[in-house]
């Protein structure tokens, strides 16, 4: 084990995966020369040479072709699209081409390829640099779609995306960078479909995933001392979404808190509730509650995006809203 | 060019190959046994024809919503294409994609595609592809006028552009984007003059003729094979019929429409003359070729008929590689 900042881990996964299969190769605006915004590839060019990394134009719909084309022939491409906010400039690629290919195939060619983006506010990035999109492509069958919460899970995650055969939304969370933890050496895969249980506890079950985890274990901690034992469950992996985990702690718990930085109305927390009314009602003891963004854009002023994501206040107010 | 005997007859037999497929295919659609979308690629047979003769079969194509032509020219199977016309279990993809999805990986055609422009880009990916793995293949993206109005046009002639890659764009310019001429849609006179804002050749070429694509093509070939980067060619053409069966091209002018369709315009019975004048081939090769490709077609449509249905259950295949 080693202590990695998220930006390391998301690397070293890189890294890792480069020196294993030598056709995983990394394109993306600004990965190269400067080793992208946050330096999640820095080193890589110099490293592995500029057959392996490709600092490419501004060009989204380009970059996720080019992917969707060499995925076709064989290779493993790693995209970097930077902010979520730019998949805007890319839709069509991922949700006609990439997601599709192999279903309108009929399986002659499998798609590996991955699409790395960061989620997230809170840096005064405003409303087309801070946005949670996540929900979006968790609706286009022929995606997976992944979150990390931390170093450990955004390497894990990222190599098992990597090694995947399919299109893979690697969703990182700005918010994280400099995040420290300790992270495995060597090559290291966290499995999708996975939920992690994080905090054990009997009354009442929060899901979450990506950085809105750490408030919801704050929170868990502040239930704690009011007498409230909650179980915060990170989901890790929205598509496939591991539903077993999820209904065995609500059936345990009977009460649920769905909580993400992403906007509340037709946020991925809307898909597990209405799940759950279906497969778990009779074991509900009150209704479904969501937490999450308001639905406006995420604004600028500090003194405004601090009202506007989801805290830890509204998770702990969520969850004491159930048991009133 | 100076072709071989049997060059020309291949460049006649693939087009005459195409022509059949489609105006069969045009026919079952309007007895009812095809469902969908169809759009027949008839009158631009010399395109696909003259392309893909200078093709191998490690060189890869992507194609468009009419993407016929290109399939049969690259080698596909023309009984598979059917049955998936049809929506059978014996078509390509088993009846998932229909039309405008045909692909034969093995053929080297990467895929048909519904979106306008995005096969572009892709191919500029599959372009990257063979030249990492170290191949001197060459990949081949076919596109109409219309296309060329999309980011993913431009986007993908800069990067292949940048990078060098072994690409050659196609566009076939036949005359409409659904129903809307280039004239109405772009103030360049030849699509073809994009090329110089990524300072690659640009060259418009008679789309009608077969050889002389087949000239233009092997001269994009040769420099993309030789690492020299891609090329943009367009090709000059006609659409016989609407966009797609069911629109009546109501937008187009008769008279135009006719001169297209006259035997002096019409890319087949013009090459057809060719090669009768020159001596190249008898009446009776010609029409040998066209009996076969008659023949040809009826086995597909059979094969196709005699497919089962796709099974319920296969709608679920393939979401995922598992």
């Amino acid at each position: 084990m080693a202590i990695m900042t998220y930006v390391d881990a998301i690397r070293d996964a890189q890294r890792q995966e480069m020196l294993r299969d030598p056709n995983v190769f990394l394109a993306g605006e600004d990965i190269a020369l400067m080793g992208s915004s946050f330096g999640q590839t820095a080193g890589l060019y110099a490293e592995f040479g500029a057959e392996r990394v490709w600092d490419t134009p501004i060009s989204e719909g380009q970059i996720v072709s080019l992917g969707v084309g060499a995925a076709a022939m064989g290779l493993r491409p790693v995209l970097s699209l930077d902010f979520c906010d730019f998949l805007g400039c890319c839709f069509d690629e991922i949700l006609n081409q990439a997601a599709k290919m192999t279903y309108m195939l009929n399986g002659q060619t499998s798609l590996p390829l991955v699409i790395r983006a960061n989620l997230g506010g809170e840096i005064g990035a405003a409303a087309q640099h801070s946005q949670c999109l996540e929900a979006l492509f968790t609706h286009i069958p022929g995606l997976k779609v992944v979150a990390s919460s931390g170093p450990r899970l955004a390497k894990g995650l990222l190599a098992q995306a990597i090694r995947d055969d399919n299109p893979v939304m690697c969703f990182e969370h700005k918010g994280l960078n400099g995040m420290s933890e300790e992270v495995p050496e060597g090559e290291y895969v966290v499995p999708f479909g996975k939920a992690e249980v994080r905090r054990e506890g009997g009354d009442v079950t929060i899901l979450t995933w990506s950085k809105m985890l750490h408030k919801c274990l704050a929170a868990a901690a502040t239930l704690a001392d009011e007498g409230i034992g909650a179980e915060v469950i990170d989901l890790v992996s929205l598509c496939p979404l591991d539903m077993d985990a999820v209904l065995g702690s609500v059936c345990k718990t009977g009460r649920v808190v769905i909580a993400h930085e992403a906007v509340e109305t037709g946020g991925f927390g809307g898909e597990i509730a209405a799940r759950l009314a279906d497969e778990a009602f009779d074991y509900l003891d009150a209704p479904v509650k969501r937490v999450g963004s308001p639905f406006t854009p995420v604004p600028f002023s500090s003194a405004l995006e601090r009202n506007y994501q989801p805290s830890e206040g509204k998770v702990v107010a969520a969850v004491k809203s159930l048991f009133a | 060019m100076e072709l071989e005997k049997k060059d020309y007859l291949a460049l006649y037999r693939t087009m005459v190959r195409i022509r059949e497929f489609e105006e069969t295919s045009r026919r079952l659609m309007l007895d009812g046994k095809l469902g969908g979308f169809l759009h027949l690629y008839s009158g631009e047979e010399a395109v696909a024809a003259g392309v893909c003769s200078e093709l191998a079969q490690t060189d890869c194509i992507c194609s468009t919503h009419r993407g016929h032509g290109h399939i049969i020219a690259k080698g596909g199977d023309v009984r598979k294409m059917m049955a998936e016309l049809y929506g059978r279990d014996g078509g390509y993809s088993q009846g998932k994609s229909g039309s405008m999805h045909i692909a034969d990986i093995a053929a080297g055609i990467i895929g048909a595609n519904g979106i306008v422009g995005a096969c572009i880009p892709i191919a500029v990916g599959v372009g990257f592809a063979l030249r990492y793995k170290k191949t001197d293949a060459v990949a081949v993206a076919f596109f109409g006028d219309g296309s060329t109005n999309r980011g993913t046009f431009h986007e993908a002639l800069n990067l292949a552009s940048t990078w060098c890659l072994p690409v050659v764009f196609v566009c076939e310019n036949n005359g409409f984007g659904m129903s809307t001429p280039p004239a109405r849609a772009t103030n360049n006179r030849f699509l073809s003059e994009r090329a110089a804002a990524y300072n690659i050749p640009g060259v418009t070429v008679d789309g009608n003729d077969p050889v002389a694509v087949k000239e233009v093509a092997a001269e994009a070939v040769r420099r993309a094979r030789k690492g020299e980067g891609p090329s943009l060619l367009e090709c000059l053409t006609w659409r016989h019929h609407g966009h797609f069966i069911g629109d009546p091209a109501l937008y187009k002018d008769p008279a135009e429409q006719a001169l297209w369709l006259t035997p002096e315009r019409d890319p087949i019975p013009r090459f057809a003359k060719r090669l009768l004048d020159g001596k190249v081939a008898t009446d009776a090769e010609l029409d040998e070729i066209k009996a076969q490709a008659a023949e040809e077609v009826r086995a597909a449509i059979a094969f196709a008929e005699a497919s089962p249905d796709p099974s319920p259950e296969s709608m679920f295949e393939h979401v995922y590689t598992s």
